[in-house]
């Protein structure tokens, strides 16, 4: 591993995304993120949160802009050295994004691949190598008993903790979650973003989840951001934001009434929690 | 490594699971054994020489091969005879397949469980044994036939028909419509038997007789898809029409056995080009056709 | 039932389309009649009649003699010797282009944005590698595998090798074809979070592509064979080994009976392999 000095895990300028048929996915984003740091991302849906997210994992590049993670240059990066940046980023997914037919243990080790050699991570394949790490891992997530089970005969709060156990065995300096409780039951949801949480907190990880969920977002992290149509819309303390930002936020997505009557619920009863 | 690596791995599993896997393994391994064995078998069987496929003597040979067959021969003469070849090959195949289409259809209705003997349109009749029995005996008979024609293969169906009608593109026609109509006939009876049930209750319960029912519930829905499987087989059949004449039935084959035959490579160049051209037009056509229907 | 066509024609598209189809379809129709010599007369004149007679009465009994049984053994096992290595060598051939043909996989899509955005060099290598593999399997299989066979038995002689070569080239331009569309229907979301772990192009394709695509790729490819114990059976015809050879020669030997007897043990032959791979695939 090498040592970073700097304090800053993220700095994004200028960002601009546009995909075919010129639709602006991302539009003059700036955005500086620490190391350590724990952010919630929320916004309307279509918002680009996930665009935003495919950039910070390196899914996508920028159409225009520069974007340095621990104050590398992305856009100068390729092949090897974009893999072995890709392997310092952990990503949890939606739809938690797992290989449906390979058992569970596979799908948890396949957070090794960034470090193991091609022919190792084949063998592994048919005789697992780090079976100790992948069990920690599922131990670490409340399942240990789920290893040698085929994936897809987990319920989706389970397949989610898989893929946060992926995480772990692979071991990153930054955690991005895009909406990772949107599928899964309302109880199960805020185990899931405090699991994430104490991750970060426990090994000093930078956080940065989107949500889906404004609640969940106010109560547990202490700087949130609002996106809509590309842009930010506020970058604040979760002290710092009203209820009018919020309404902004989202107005124009009315339709979803029940999003909204969570919005203005949350605003009036959860005044500043912080979480330990 | 981040972590240190443990080894070890088979005593961290639990015990129970680990007997399940180990007796899979053994099972797998065995079988994985026989596999091998089977292969090796086959190997020399079959006479195969990669290693020596791979020498310079065997692979100079190939190239020496294609060199012969460079440039093709695109000489008036030959052109328009390959131009022959190619309309008498798509000649053959669409007759065939239409051949295959009539034969198909006028077997599959007695082919299929649920027209014939069984389920909702036979709810309501009178459960005497012998009737039933007696419906049982087109739908066997039918089922039997089919299979008959699809097992035997088109090229032998050619040289039977080329026994029974003389040499030419009609036997050609033959030997396809005949073995694609059994082809068809069971593809499309796999269609009617999972046709949606629900058009069929209603249509009954106002009235309709039998007959109207397939015309009313059960055709419009089998019709694309009867369609589509057509073409489809006329994408397969174009392909075999083309060298149905090496048993003398006519189209590119003949032609290309000619060549062969008489070592003319240059030519045999400009036929398999033919081909080629004919194949890939025919695959755009039927596919552009299929999303028509569909 | 064609002629029936442009009536399904969605009645939305208010073009000419069904009335030049109908046009095209009944000219093909008359001149194909024609030039195919279509002639089912032949079979009520008395000529015709008594060669299927003949061919009737000749086929029973079927030739069951040990003597001519024994003779057929060794070609019926050739048959499936040839199948099992063809198949083997059409996928060895299918599975690298069919990769390369993969348009998810080589050229397009999120796996690629990264690596291939301002890059245009490395783009146009890879859409010419993709082109290249796209070409030669749409060559493979547009030449029938009697062609091949043929080809081959020129270059290599005859016996059951050209065949094996035949179908392992005519075999592998549609496995090719197939394999590619099958990895591009695989869910590209698995492979998405592959890919952030840091994983390269062949790891995700060991972990996430082809763990995904097994059943498919398992299933078509049994297919395959069962095909190609068809096609093996009758390759012989070309002098390329397999039961194919003996057929000819008894049916211009007019031993019907013989012809029977072979077609039996093809049908056996065919009926087994069928067996084998349903069993194959219910165990996945």
């Amino acid at each position: 591993m090498r040592t970073v000095n700097s304090t800053q895990q993220y700095r994004l300028a200028e960002i601009r995304k546009v995909f075919a048929r010129d639709q602006v996915a991302l539009d003059r984003i700036v955005l500086t993120v620490c190391r350590g740091e724990r952010v919630a991302l929320i916004g309307p849906s279509g918002a680009g949160k996930t665009t935003l997210f495919r950039l910070l994992n390196c899914t996508l590049r920028p159409t225009s802009g520069k974007l340095w993670i621990d104050d590398e240059d992305v856009e100068s990066l390729n092949g090897k050295d974009l893999r072995r940046t890709r392997s310092r980023i952990g990503s949890v997914y939606q739809q938690h994004n797992l290989v449906p037919r390979l058992r569970v243990i596979h799908n948890v080790l396949a957070g090794q691949l960034g470090r193991w050699a091609t022919l190792q991570s084949l063998l592994s394949l048919f005789k697992p190598a780090d079976v100790e790490i992948a069990r920690q891992a599922l131990q670490q997530v409340g399942m240990p008993e789920k290893l040698l089970e085929r994936t897809d005969e987990l319920s989706g709060g389970q397949q989610q903790r898989v893929a946060i156990a992926r995480v772990l065995v692979q071991n990153p300096d930054v955690i991005l979650a895009d909406e990772p409780v949107s599928s899964v039951d309302p109880s199960l949801a805020s185990t899931i973003v405090r699991l994430l949480i104490e991750i970060s907190q426990n090994r000093h990880k930078t956080l940065i989840v989107s949500l889906h969920s404004v609640d969940l977002a106010l109560a547990y992290f202490p700087r949130v951001i609002g996106i809509k149509e590309g842009r930010v819309s506020f970058d604040l303390e979760t002290s710092k934001i009203t209820e009018g930002m919020l309404e902004d936020l989202y107005s124009g997505n009315f339709r979803d009434h029940s999003m909204t009557e969570a919005i203005s619920e949350r605003v009036q009863s959860v005044a500043y929690p912080s979480v330990g | 490594m981040s972590t240190p690596p443990t080894r070890n791995s088979c005593e961290t599993i639990p015990a129970h699971r680990g007997r399940v896997r180990e007796g899979r393994t053994v099972k797998n391994l065995l079988v994985l054994a026989g596999v091998l064995m089977f292969l090796v078998w086959s190997y020399y069987g079959a006479e195969i020489h990669l290693s020596q496929l791979l020498s310079r003597d065997s692979f100079g040979q190939i190239v020496i091969y294609i060199k012969k067959l460079f440039p093709p021969d695109f000489s008036p003469a030959v052109l328009q005879e390959a131009l022959k070849g190619t309309i008498e090959t798509f000649a053959i195949s669409f007759m065939g397949t239409l051949m295959a289409v009539v034969i198909a259809l006028s077997i599959v209705f007695f082919a299929s469980k649920n027209l014939i003997y069984s389920g909702l349109l036979y709810e309501l009749e009178p459960r005497q044994g012998w009737k039933r029995a007696a419906r049982r005996v087109p739908y066997l008979a039918a089922k039997s036939v089919l299979n008959i024609l699809r097992t035997i293969p088109e090229m032998v169906w050619a040289l039977i028909f080329v026994f029974l009608v003389g040499l030419g593109p009609f036997p050609g026609v033959l030997a396809l419509g005949v073995h694609t109509g059994g082809v068809l006939g069971k593809l499309f009876g796999e269609v009617l038997e999972d046709v949606d049930a629900q058009p069929i209750e209603s249509l009954q319960s106002t009235g309709a007789s039998r007959l109207q029912i397939l015309c009313y519930g059960i055709l419009p829905q089998v019709l694309p898809q009867f369609i589509s499987y057509s073409l489809y087989r006329w994408e397969v059949n174009i392909r075999v029409a083309a060298v149905l004449g090496l048993v003398g039935a006519g189209g590119l084959g003949q032609r290309i056995h000619i060549a062969i035959s008489l070592f003319l490579e240059n030519q045999l160049l400009t036929l398999i080009l033919a081909i080629y051209i004919l194949v890939t037009a025919v695959d755009y056509l039927s596919a552009y056709l299929r999303r028509k229907v569909m | 039932m064609k002629e029936s066509n442009p009536s399904l024609i969605r009645p939305s598209d208010k073009s000419f389309f069904p009335y030049i189809f109908t046009a095209l379809f009944v000219l093909a129709f008359v001149d194909s009649w024609r030039r195919a010599d279509i002639d089912p007369v032949v079979f009520f004149e008395k000529k015709g009649q008594e060669a299927l007679w003949k061919f009737l009465t000749g086929m029973f009994p079927p030739d069951v003699s040990w003597n001519f049984i024994s003779l057929m053994l060794r070609p019926a096992l050739e048959t499936i010797q040839i199948s099992l290595w063809g198949t083997l060598i059409a996928v060895a051939i299918g599975f690298p282009l069919g990769l390369l043909g993969t348009h998810t996989l080589a050229v397009r899509g999120i796996l690629n944005d990264a690596e291939l955005q301002g890059a245009p060099v490395r783009r146009g290598m890879r859409y010419g590698l993709y082109f290249l593999a796209r070409g030669l399997l749409s060559l493979f299989r547009s030449i029938p595998e009697f062609v091949w066979a043929f080809m081959f038995v020129r270059a290599v002689g005859l016996g059951p090798f050209p065949g094996v070569l035949a179908i392992g080239v005519a075999y592998g331009g549609m496995l090719g074809k197939v394999y590619s569309e099958i990895f591009e229907a695989v869910n590209y979301r698995p492979l998405e979070a592959l890919q952030s772990v840091g994983a390269n192009k062949l790891q995700i394709f060991f972990y996430g592509w082809f763990p995904q695509a097994l059943p498919n790729f398992v299933s078509y490819t049994l297919y395959r064979w069962e095909c190609a114990v068809r096609a093996s059976a009758i390759l012989g015809l070309v002098g390329a080994g397999g039961l194919g050879q003996q057929i000819e020669i008894s049916m211009r030997m007019f031993n019907f009976n013989e012809v029977l007897t072979i077609l039996i043990i093809l049908f056996m032959m065919v009926a087994a392999v069928d067996y084998i791979s349903a069993k194959t695939r219910a165990m996945l």
